[in-house]
């Protein structure tokens, strides 16, 4: 501790919560948040700390499982992406308004763009929602610096704080001091108040006037006051004293007003427009509102992604933002758009935008056991509606085996869906297929499987099983039968799962085994098919991920590529259908080639070709 | 001396490595850096990019500046469209995903097996000749570090790699020098 160091803004995050004392964290991984949890289980290891780290299985297990451990008066903290705290609402909703009494920290990463996520939801607004205040930090320092103070008033108040770092704050790279972690943590101790911690709702009136009352007094802590940023450099301009008010005015929050400050320098208004930053989003000061209101000519907010600073500041004829249109309503405040509503702000001539090309859509990697699932899937069940879900495998769009994703484990209920309502139109012969990988599985798989047994569903669930969670950085599941300190515990299986949600039919394969993978699948069709004894029917397909493995053996072993022979035509089938990196498409009628630096070596191409153009060399690799 | 740098390429070519190299060369060289990278699905063979900005360290004495964005000449971690001096293409299909980032004046470092421009190398070939493919991203570093086209030297990049050590870092010195031989050649031919 001590050096500067560089650090992301998630690891940011993760030696926020150590300085700050924390000794219960859990996550769910989720992009952008992912990595303050893989952060902490590092400096935990790298600095020997007792504090309690877990990947839970949900992040509404997440929640409730550090929030005991504030209950029991210590510090702690649940990470998430923005969708998760969809799924953790309810206990942080009635976590509002029992309180907490150790700080308990609820960091939420937000994701404008969206960059990796399927909604744009703004967490502040979730806050106001809730009832909770919310941070809103520009940069990964101030993501830090502001965890230990953001402690202090959950500990003031007795209420869950939420920390609101965007995409650009956890992907962002910073350098600054970190300091010493604090090791010293309070006994646990739980004091019994059954008026509290198990409320009626008779009592839930009562804690609710006092979360009011919290609110009031949290809006005008001191420590959480906007701040006029550049208000040394405006009264020594000496043009006008920045007490006596302004014509124009920028109140911004989070990254926008990390990009508004650079602009500002840039376009030389630094030294003539004022700039507030608002950490504390909600509940905003109504004493800050209304003399803002009193002193500005016009005000622009600039805030991510919902007019939640902009709402509060009840004059619409001076506000500019969301509601009057002068900022876009969908998508992330990249800095040149914030730039141009800055322009025409202060009357400048705005900068024209060209759109950036289209890029490359990303694809599962050479050798994914999932493209060989979706291949198999696509030729037992063709013309199939074919329901999926969050995870790398989502990227089966591309292989046109994928039509829905919803969100986390709604493959299986959504296929239950669309099997009702096929079946109740009597149209009994359209296949219906859920694909959902195995830590989605364990997330939210679990109870819509449970239902489709119990409502008489009939179609194939294939849990695509790489034995991790692969596209947010290869976080374990229950499957691996150990804790992240390495104590061995019982490893929960997703075939005995299967079996105890009461699917009779339940199958494991390799999806690289084409010729077993796909008679696997006929037989789950033949079950969900079968009148008397049918049922649901279950297929793991399991094959690890390859990118797990090379991270483990911190290499890549050379790989043997099948080759391809004269009989290629180029008719582009495994393009469209396979979509390999490793098979390179050279235009219609050219033989396609291998590029043997990404290939895997997996051979499920060999199944593939229409026309048997690729084949093992004569040698077999072993 | 401030540098406004993006990194691109597809996704496995390691462009977050040579973003977070450059940042730490920047730091121990007394610079402050902003950098901003791409993380999840797009990581999965799509377009990646890293953005960098080196600028002055603010020394302050209290405490609290550290996170204030008053006294940072820099607060953004994005570049801007046309604000990039320089942009290390690792693949020629960065060109058209970020080349609007590079100001009219910028420099552009492009790995092409066909060179073509007075800044193009072909670092994958370089890096093959030194024993690893994957390498071109550091051969592509020593390159435009030895064209002089970055805030930093190749002596202060291959430092801060001898730091690092670990298992790939012989890969990467020599992918280094093999980057910084290629300027000189051109220089001498």
């Amino acid at each position: 501790m001590g050096a500067r160091t560089i650090l992301l803004g998630n690891e940011a995050i993760a030696h926020g919560l150590l300085e700050a004392g924390c000794t219960m964290a859990t996550s769910y991984p989720g992009t952008p948040a992912s990595e303050i949890m893989s952060a902490l289980m590092q400096l935990k290891r790298r600095h020997n700390l007792s504090c309690h780290l877990e990947w839970s299985v949900n992040e509404k297990v997440a929640v409730e499982t550090a929030l005991a451990n504030s209950y029991a008066g210590r510090r702690s903290a649940a990470a998430m992406k923005q969708v998760g705290l969809n799924v953790a609402a309810d206990p942080v909703m009635s976590a509002a308004y029992t309180g907490v009494k150790g700080g308990f920290l609820l960091i939420v990463a937000d994701d404008p763009g969206p960059h990796s996520s399927q909604t744009e939801q703004d967490t502040r607004q979730f806050a106001m929602f809730a009832k909770l205040p919310v941070l809103d930090p520009a940069q990964p320092a101030q993501a830090r610096a502001w965890i230990a103070p953001a402690y202090e008033l959950s500990e003031a108040y007795e209420i869950p704080v939420i920390l609101r770092p965007t995409t650009r704050v956890c992907h962002a790279r910073q350098d600054m001091t970190p300091k010493a972690f604090q090791t010293a943590a309070p006994q646990p101790v739980f004091e019994k108040d059954p008026a509290r911690w198990a409320a009626t709702p008779k009592f839930r009136y009562l804690l609710h006037k006092r979360l009011n009352e919290k609110l009031d007094k949290i809006a005008d802590d001191p420590r959480w006051q906007p701040q006029m940023l550049n208000r040394k450099i405006l009264d020594e301009a000496g043009q006008w004293k920045t007490a006596d008010g302004f014509d124009k005015v920028i109140v911004a929050s989070g990254a926008a007003c990390a990009h508004a400050v650079e602009i500002l320098r840039d376009l030389n208004l630094w030294t003539r427009l004022p700039i507030f930053q608002v950490p504390m989003p909600y509940p905003l000061s109504e004493r800050f509102c209304t003399e803002l209101l009193e002193k500005a000519g016009t005000i622009l907010v600039l805030e991510e992604t919902q007019p939640v600073i902009e709402g509060q500041l009840r004059d619409r004829a001076k506000v500019l933002g969301r509601l009057s249109g002068h900022v876009p309503r969908e998508g992330e405040l990249l800095p040149e758009i914030v730039e141009n509503i800055i322009r025409r702000f202060a009357g400048l001539p705005e900068v024209s935008l060209s759109p950036p090309a289209a890029g490359r859509r990303p694809t599962l990697c050479a050798g994914c056991g999932h493209r060989a699932a979706f291949f198999a899937i696509r030729k037992v069940f063709p013309k199939g509606i074919y329901a999926s879900d969050i995870g790398c495998y989502t990227l089966g769009l591309n292989l046109g085996a994928v039509d829905t994703v919803l969100c986390m484990g709604a493959s299986i209920s959504q296929a239950a869906g669309f099997h009702h309502a096929f079946r109740a139109a009597g149209q009994n012969s359209r296949p219906v297929v859920a694909t959902i990988g195995d830590s989605t599985f364990y997330h939210a798989g679990i109870p819509a499987l449970i239902n489709a047994v119990a409502q008489g569903c009939r179609f194939p669930v294939v849990i695509l099983d790489n034995g991790t969670t692969a596209m947010t950085g290869h976080q374990p599941t229950p499957a691996a039968g150990m804790t992240t300190n390495g104590t061995p515990v019982p490893a929960v299986t997703l075939e005995n799962l299967a079996a105890a949600c009461g699917v009779t039919h339940v199958s494991v394969g390799d999806p690289y085994d084409v010729p077993g993978f796909t008679a696997l699948l006929k037989a789950a069709k033949d079950h969900c098919r079968d009148e008397e004894n049918g049922g649901m029917a279950v297929v793991i397909a399991r094959r690890p991920c390859l990118m797990d493995q090379a991270r483990r053996e911190a290499r890549r072993s050379p790989a043997h590529a099948p080759t391809i022979t004269e009989k290629c035509e180029g008719c582009g089938f495994c393009l469209k259908f396979f979509e390999c990196p490793a098979l390179v498409f050279h235009g219609e009628k050219e033989a396609v080639t291998i590029d043997e630096t990404l290939c895997a070596g997996c051979g499920v191409c060999v199944h593939v070709c229409p026309h048997d153009a690729i084949q093992w060399p004569s040698v077999s690799p072993a | 001396m401030e540098q406004q740098i993006a990194v691109s390429g597809l996704g496995g070519q390691g462009v977050l490595f040579v973003t977070k190299l450059l940042a730490e060369t920047a730091l121990r060289t007394g610079f402050s850096v902003l950098v901003s990278e791409t993380h999840g699905m797009a990581q999965r063979g799509g377009n990646v990019v890293s953005h960098l900005k080196v600028f002055p360290r603010h020394d302050s004495k209290e405490e609290a500046a550290e996170d204030s964005l008053s006294m940072q000449p820099m607060t953004s971690p994005l570049i801007r469209p046309g604000r990039a001096d320089v942009l290390l293409a690792l693949h020629e299909e960065a060109l058209a995903a970020h080349g609007f980032l590079v100001k009219p004046e910028g420099a552009v470092f492009c790995n092409r097996s066909d060179p073509k421009g007075p800044t193009d190398v072909d670092a994958v070939a370089r890096a093959k000749a030194v024993g690893s493919a994957v390498a071109a991203n550091v051969v592509l570093l020593g390159y435009a570090a030895a064209r002089g086209g970055l805030f930093c030297t190749v002596d202060e990049l291959r430092a801060v790699l001898q730091q690092w050590g670990g298992s790939r870092m012989e890969v990467s010195l020599s992918a280094l020098d093999a980057g910084a031989r290629a300027a000189r050649e051109e220089k001498t031919a």
